[in-house]
């Protein structure tokens, strides 16, 4: 008897309560940490309430626009996102999300779940290292220059000037971030973030704000191809959609007074558990 | 701030993020409305039947393509509202790509017109006939 048999039978009133609730709390952690709730969503919806993974990549997969929606809402006006670095790298993660779409369809999602867990770990690992905010050493890149990426954000100390490096190599951390986003119905903030902010060396809040702003375009990429396949299911993904997008309402506004500091724990945090959880389900066999 | 962005012409990066802002905002604003109203409907009508998704049946052709969501979201169906208002929110971050393909055109700015132009087909593609 599967764990999750525990759970049903269950009217559509009560599930959509108890989704609502669940998604909620994703969609808080999402956008405090630039992950998106997608992160949360499909492990919640397939173990806990044992629905089929295809209904609930199709259901994360909105909520991840919702999530970066709404958030990026705030965050534009706040002067942190950097739109034309989002720009440009949104046509490595479209690309990435149509193929990884495409390859949802051919390859078992429990072996990417490995590969994943893999990355996420080793992610983790390094962003526990300490690294000092600003870091300006080195030569501005030339594609950086060429683009006109560099920016300001601001800082209680005024606007601070950044530069970016490492285009080329954020471009194709992008490009595997949108596969991953295709292939399981996530935002990928986790590797946008570890894109902007190790590679390219942005600061942390205009890697994880602008990683937000470029999650919807690439959950909007790989929802097309899932509408059409039949994935999105409106009765089970309304509840999601909603309270994950109240909860990235709030989490957008705790954001602009939270420390870098505490903001990079939350997120190593997550990573970690993140990764033991796909990690776990990869092994098992998928679900 | 719309209103005075197409009244003063002012496409500076500042104007044009506080458009994005809003367009957001509202997109989202919109799409949970919709999306709350089909929700709300189908719970007074079918609240009380099982909940299963655990086998994957696929969805409906009523409910797979734009047009045909729009056209039952019109005859009043709750699931085709609820897909419209999902729909909206697909929508919102290519409104956001095109405004910000209409800012980089305003700003002469050729290489990002091109970068987003690429953008804004492959969303399209997608929405309008991709994995069909």
């Amino acid at each position: 008897m599967r764990s999750n048999d525990v759970v049903y039978p269950m009217n559509v009133l009560v599930m959509t309560g108890l989704v609502a609730v669940g998604s909620f709390a994703a969609g808080m952690l999402g956008a405090l940490t630039g992950l998106g709730g997608g992160m949360i969503i499909v492990p919640m919806l397939t173990l806990v309430f044992g629905v089929d993974i295809r209904y609930a990549i199709g259901a994360s997969l909105i909520s991840v626009i919702a999530t970066s929606s709404g958030a990026a809402a705030a965050y534009v006006r706040e002067g942190y996102t950097n739109i034309r670095i989002g720009m440009f790298l949104e046509v490595a993660t479209t690309v990435g999300a149509l193929g990884g779409a495409y390859l949802a369809g051919l390859i078992s999602t429990s072996a990417i779940a490995v590969i994943f867990s893999l990355v996420l770990a080793y992610s983790a690992f390094r962003s526990l290292r300490p690294r000092e905010e600003h870091a300006t050493d080195g030569p501005p890149d030339k594609w950086g220059t060429r683009l006109r990426m560099d920016g300001t954000y601001p800082t209680p100390a005024g606007m601070q000037p950044y530069t970016v490096h490492n285009v080329p190599t954020g471009f194709s951390l992008m490009f595997v971030a949108g596969i991953l986003s295709g292939l399981l119905g996530i935002g990928s903030g986790a590797v946008k973030v570890l894109a902007m902010d190790q590679a390219m060396r942005l600061p942390f809040k205009v890697s994880t704000t602008t990683s937000n702003f470029m999650i919807g375009v690439t959950a909007a990429a790989s929802a097309g191809v899932y509408l059409h396949r039949g994935y999105i299911d409106p009765v089970l993904a309304f509840p999601v959609m909603l309270g994950v997008l109240a909860g990235a309402l709030i989490g957008a506004r705790v954001l602009a007074g939270a420390k870098v500091r505490a903001l990079r724990t939350v997120f190593t945090v997550v990573i970690v558990f993140l990764a033991i959880e796909m990690a776990y389900k990869g092994l098992r066999g998928g679900i | 701030m719309s209103n005075q962005l197409w009244r003063t012409g002012r496409w500076s990066d500042e104007h044009v993020e506080l458009f994005i802002g809003n367009l957001l905002r509202w997109g989202v604003i919109l799409a949970a409305a919709v999306t709350a109203v089909g929700g709300a409907g189908f719970l007074l009508l079918h609240g009380g039947a099982v909940a299963d998704y655990r086998v994957f049946h696929g969805q409906p052709d009523a409910l797979k393509s734009v047009s045909e969501v729009a056209l039952n979201a019109y005859r009043l169906h709750p699931e085709a509202i609820i897909q419209l208002g999902l729909l909206l929110l697909i929508a919102t971050p290519i409104a956001r790509v095109a405004l910000s393909l209409l800012a980089f055109i305003k700003q002469h700015d050729r290489t990002y017109i091109v970068v987003t132009t690429i953008v804004l087909a492959l969303l399209l593609y997608s929405l309008t006939g991709a994995g069909a």
